[in-house]
């Protein structure tokens, strides 16, 4: 189970990744935030701000068009 | 975080709705992904400041404005966005599109921007040229000149002029 949640469907980009940033800050470290977009090109974006900010992407999936990603917040 | 933490500077010099979007997506995420983003709002971007945002928008002379409509594209002649309330109803239509499609509106973008600590410059030289002060402008943009700008472009990895 996540730490937290976030729903980001029916939010188009920028919002996914603004809302994601902020849930982070009230996940501790090592912890979980769990987040479920609509937005198809979140994919990609998620990918991205893991990579750039050092979050891990721990797990990604798609079910009948809502993306589920799982970011594990790193220090 | 990398220790060669980039960072960016965006020159906001169109105010139109559709011209909005670019600078401030641009630079929320930039923010998210942690880099330190400046903005320098000039001429028709100086008016994204105002506290009270009246965004607009034309067809007119933008023979690549085709929206989405009745399952095509559609674009409006020249000749037509003369007729009075013909821009107040495209702004509208957009306005509704992009609430329909959870666009965010410029108001949100510009909020986590500022909570984001973007650094917003109002320029001086606009500000007397359109008789405009900080008491209209939102919370948090210092004023400044080109010379302000050019010192933060030096220091930038990115610069974007939009």
């Amino acid at each position: 189970m996540a730490d937290k949640t976030l729903d980001a469907k029916g939010m188009n980009c920028p919002l996914p990744i603004l809302k994601a940033k902020k849930a982070l800050k009230d996940v501790p470290t090592d912890g979980t935030l769990e987040i479920l977009a609509t937005d198809p090109g979140s994919v990609a974006d998620f990918e991205a701000f893991c990579r750039q900010t050092g979050n891990e992407l721990m797990e990604h999936s798609e079910d009948g068009g809502i993306y589920r990603f799982l970011i594990k917040k790193s220090a | 975080m990398s220790a060669e933490e980039k960072s960016m500077s965006i020159i906001v010099t169109k105010g139109s709705l559709d011209w909005a979007y670019p600078p401030f997506i641009l630079a929320t995420t930039a923010a998210a992904m942690g880099l330190p983003v400046t903005m320098f709002f000039t001429f028709y971007g100086l008016p994204l400041l105002l506290k009270d945002l009246k965004l607009q928008l034309t067809a007119a002379g933008n023979p690549a404005m085709k929206m989405p409509m009745m399952g095509a594209h559609m674009g409006l002649p020249n000749l037509l966005t003369a007729v009075p309330g013909v821009d107040a109803a495209c702004t509208k239509m957009m306005k509704n599109l992009m609430s329909k499609k959870g666009v965010a509106p410029i108001e949100e973008l510009r909020e986590l921007a500022v909570e984001a600590e973007v650094r917003l410059i109002a320029c001086q030289m606009t500000m007397d040229l359109f008789e405009y002060t900080l008491d209209d402008m939102i919370e948090g943009p210092e004023l400044g000149g080109a010379a302000t700008y050019i010192e933060v472009a030096t220091q930038s990895d990115i610069n974007l002029f939009i």
